[in-house]
């Protein structure tokens, strides 16, 4: 019976990974595929070593894994964060329906600083404003 | 072949598939950060491959593999990150 629900954990870990590896390679651009990869993931090696954990319940085999399973899940957002840190400032570029950029214009590569969000909260409100504009036609 | 069997095949299947999708985004590109990402993503699917090795042929050693190889894949991928930025030893 543990057996089963081990064999069973590996499978939904596997489905896991493979959306990620799917996500990986049909999305559109990097910030979406890592979306993809650093969720999906971790949890799917989480879940197969979970598997692991369930299927020898050893007191030795269940404590690597676990250990696994936690250095994954403390690692995998700091790399995350620095490759997706790394590629905006390297100016990959973003997939042509991106709806927001919260960092637009305020990069300077030159002095590689970042400007303060002053003028973001105004366009933001135009934004707002021109999208309801329809609406408040309709209701005028 | 017990259910047990089946099911353990099948998610050798599944994680092969997986590799060869990672192995694409690897070689397509198109930029280095993605191939930095598919290489991350394939560092986890090896070690999803050695808790599938594990319960199949029963060798609870391997997993030191799995901890090593999670280890410096977290270790390349910051030092890929580093390296992208051409970062001048600033102090952040």
């Amino acid at each position: 019976m543990i057996e089963i629900v081990s064999a069973l954990l590996m499978l939904l870990g596997a489905g896991f990974m493979f959306v990620a590896a799917l996500g990986v390679l049909r999305m559109p651009d990097l910030l979406t595929r890592m979306h993809a990869t650093t969720k999906a993931g971790v949890l799917g090696a989480g879940l197969m070593l979970l598997g692991v954990a369930l299927y020898f319940w050893d007191i030795g085999v269940t404590a690597r894994a676990v250990a696994i399973v936690v250095f994954t899940m403390l690692t995998a957002p700091v790399a995350a964060h620095a490759i997706g840190r790394a590629a905006y400032i390297m100016g990959v570029p973003l997939w042509r329906h991106t709806v927001k950029d919260a960092l637009q214009g305020q990069y300077d590569s030159a002095t590689h600083t970042l400007a303060a969000a002053e003028t973001v909260a105004g366009d933001e409100q135009e934004t707002r404003e021109s999208t309801h504009d329809g609406a408040g036609k309709a209701g005028r | 072949m017990s259910a047990f069997d089946f099911i353990l095949g099948l998610v050798f299947v599944i994680l092969s598939l997986a590799l060869l999708m990672a192995f694409v985004r690897l070689v397509r590109g198109p930029t280095l950060p993605d191939r930095v990402v598919a290489l991350e993503l394939l560092a986890s699917l090896t070690v999803g491959f050695i808790a599938a090795h594990v319960v199949w042929y029963g060798r609870a050693p391997l997993l030191d593999v799995a901890m090593v190889l999670a280890l410096t894949a977290f270790l390349a991928a910051v030092g890929f990150a580093r390296y992208l930025e051409r970062g001048e030893g600033r102090d952040d």
